[in-house]
């Protein structure tokens, strides 16, 4: 065969192997699913493992298929670093097809990927993180923000502590993009309800002496301190705020804790903490129902009762593999198009996805149990109050995400 | 004002006293074995656990597992010791070093495999909970027995190994163990106890700080940074020096707080830069 022949032969069955993957309705023949969280730091109890589990169960009790084809999901460690999250999501997209990345907890590993997701047509489902920069100014097209954000954790807490009396604030604050966005969003919810800032301290991710901070804190006078960090630098915080008489005098409002928190924590250093949560795992039949199987499951070494984040994270994954099912295909633009038009309604949450990216859904402001009160392993909240979705999250016209038409 | 500063400062002589404890060990396994132990944080880590695990599946309180825990802890450095760590002797002590980190992140990664990072509460014992109200701050009762208790252990530490024959004994072993051989010493089993003895030194540190922080996989990763800038500051294998800077540390680490708090966390190691540009065999440390 001569040259030009055998360049137009050569064309030709590339247009009909592109033709055929074209009117393929799944990529590559298989959805997969990305979950890129902190495997073993500080997170790793509230997220991690838990959120592999989450994943895979949503998977599994979806049947394993999608469209006829199968559902596979991968997991990796982000250990809390945007480089290496924003890399690892970049390899998963153009080397082992990817579909969609979810959980990323830690605000700095979200933000790092979503972009790198955006410019791929990729999607990401958060359930970890908590900046409102996420559905706000740094908004992607193709995000889903789940189980809550910082806007929902300082209205929760911050707008009925001000209510119960507890009118002049003092924070204590991981000095990193989530700290700081949650105590100004605090802040305002706080000074909007009447109440005033009196100061704050900034500590580094990861501290374990908080002594220093607490006492600028009781210095302060101020009636309540708002912990504006989580996981390990929340626990060490309450744990020496009783050591040195912080607590009973101020109170302590927990602006982002787990159930996993006050597991390690005990009843006895936790209770009477005010804190939001988007879940609880005994708040009706359908939550024990799934909680229980998630506890039990063989997979979940430790039997712990699942956060609020993985909890989310079963929720979204479900959801993003109907949306897979309604659309008939698995290319992004559609799958999201459809999440944000199809509301949502299952065990963990009701509620509609906004065009912001922004899950929608009802908020509990909860107090922990005394070990009196306590009568079961995990009886740990008493639900003070359920915050409905339009009182829980910022309106779509109030986010500052140019996605959002004005 | 004052009382901001009085309370900064107690805080700060309180986390120096940790830093005595932990570095006093470092100091020891360093002045006479020559390693530098980068396993130490994993070691306080340890005996934090060990306390924990003795009250939770055994019922033991603090007081016994003041002892227990150090003894079970420095068993098992021992046996690194003795199966491990005596081989490198003859060698650069970079190899040590590197033997000590690879094994403090397998106990790490053990211990986060089997509990989990968001760790266990231990409760102070009943004897020394509540607190004192001193007018400036309120001191807790756990934390004045820690400023108390450390620099107790660490005068007795100093004053067995400088002023009686068997610290003779370990001190004549850095200089020239052959020679202390010939006397008919036996050096190696010295060595062994020796590092069997900084072991339980942090293992100690470690149920000191049981009650006071919560018991974690990664507690000793980040303090094992500060604490080796302590020793590097006092003079590599100085014993008197890795005390009295810890305490130091700690105070201008309060002062810090104080005044300026954005930098407290890296005071340290400009301190430490600093020191070893002026002295670089450290504040108390004599060139070899």
């Amino acid at each position: 065969m001569r040259g030009p022949a055998r360049l137009l032969l050569v064309l030709a069955a590339l247009a009909s192997a592109r033709g055929a993957s074209a009117a393929d309705p799944v990529s590559d023949g298989v959805v997969k699913i990305g979950v890129l969280t902190d495997m073993t730091g500080f997170y790793s109890d509230l997220a991690g493992p838990g959120s592999v589990l989450a994943v895979r169960m949503a998977v599994a009790d979806f049947g394993g298929k999608v469209l006829g084809k199968p559902i596979e999901v991968v997991s990796a460690d982000h250990q809390n670093k945007p480089d290496i999250a924003s890399n690892t999501a970049r390899k998963w997209f153009d080397e082992e097809k990817v579909d969609a990345v979810v959980d990323l907890v830690n605000s700095g590993t979200a933000l790092a990927v979503m972009p790198v997701a955006a410019e791929k047509k990729r999607i990401t489902i958060l359930s970890g993180p908590a900046t409102t920069a996420i559905t706000g100014e740094k908004c992607t097209a193709y995000n889903v923000h789940y189980t809550y954000n910082n806007w929902a954790l300082a209205n929760g807490t911050g707008r009925e502590v001000v209510k119960h009396g507890g009118d002049t604030w003092f924070f204590i604050t991981a000095d990193y993009v989530f700290g700081k966005s949650l105590e100004a969003d605090t802040a305002k919810v706080v000074t909007e309800s009447g109440g005033k800032v009196l100061g704050h301290a900034l500590h580094p991710q990861s501290s374990t002496d908080f002594s220093s901070y607490l006492l600028q804190a009781q210095a302060s006078g101020a009636k309540v301190i708002g912990m504006a960090n989580a996981g390990a630098d929340t626990i060490n915080t309450i744990k020496q705020a009783k050591e040195f008489g912080v607590t009973p005098k101020q109170t302590l409002a927990g602006l982002l804790v787990f159930i996993s928190d006050v597991h390690s924590l005990g009843l006895d250093t936790a209770k009477n903490l005010y804190l939001t949560t988007a879940f609880y795992w005994d708040l009706d039949d359908a939550t024990r129902a799934w909680s229980k199987k998630f506890q039990s499951h063989p997979d979940n070494a430790k039997k712990a009762m699942p956060t609020m984040v993985q909890a989310g994270l079963y929720s979204a994954t479900t959801q993003y593999l109907k949306a897979i099912q309604a659309a008939g295909t698995d290319a992004s633009d559609a799958v999201i198009a459809k999440m944000k038009a199809t509301p949502v309604n299952d065990f963990f949450g009701k509620g509609t996805i906004g065009p912001d990216g922004l899950f929608r859904h009802d908020m509990f402001l909860a107090q922990v149990k005394t070990p009196q009160e306590s009568k079961y392993p995990w009886d740990y909240y008493k639900i003070v109050k359920r915050i409905p979705a339009a009182e829980a999250f910022p309106s779509v016209e109030a986010q500052a995400c140019p996605l959002v038409k004005k | 004002m004052t009382h901001a500063l009085f309370g900064q400062l107690l805080v700060g002589l309180i986390n120096g006293s940790f830093y005595a404890l932990l570095s006093l060990g470092l100091a020891i396994i360093f002045g006479l074995l020559n390693v530098v132990n980068f396993a130490h944080g994993a070691l306080y880590m340890m005996g934090a656990f060990a306390a924990w695990m003795l009250a939770t599946y055994l019922g033991v309180g603090y007081w016994w597992a003041l002892l227990v825990a150090p003894a079970a802890v420095g068993v098992v450095g021992v046996a690194a010791e003795r199966l491990m760590l005596r081989r490198l002797y003859g060698l650069d002590n970079l190899y040590g070093l590197l033997l000590t980190f690879g094994l403090a992140l397998v106990a790490e990664g053990l211990f986060h495999h089997a509990y989990g990072n968001s760790g266990f509460s231990y409760p102070v014992p009943e004897a020394l909970q509540g607190g004192v109200n001193l007018g400036f701050m309120f001191l807790p009762i756990y934390r004045g027995w820690v400023v108390v208790v450390s620099i107790f252990v660490c005068t007795t530490a100093w004053f067995v190994i400088e002023r009686t024959k068997l610290g003779a004994y370990l001190r004549a072993g850095t200089e020239n163990p052959r020679l202390l051989q010939a006397f008919g010493v036996n050096v190696p089993l010295m060595f062994t106890i020796t590092y069997g003895f900084g072991v339980a030194l942090a293992a100690f540190a470690g149920v000191m700080a049981a009650p006071v922080y919560q018991v974690t996989p990664l507690m000793g990763s980040s303090l094992v940074i500060v604490v080796f800038a302590v020793v590097v500051i006092g003079g590599m294998g100085s014993i008197a020096g890795s005390i009295l800077t810890g305490l130091g540390v700690g105070l201008i680490e309060g002062l810090t707080k104080f005044l300026y708090p954005e930098a407290s966390s890296v005071v340290v190691f400009v301190l430490m830069a600093i020191v070893l540009l002026v002295r670089p065999a450290g504040l108390f440390g004599r060139t070899r």
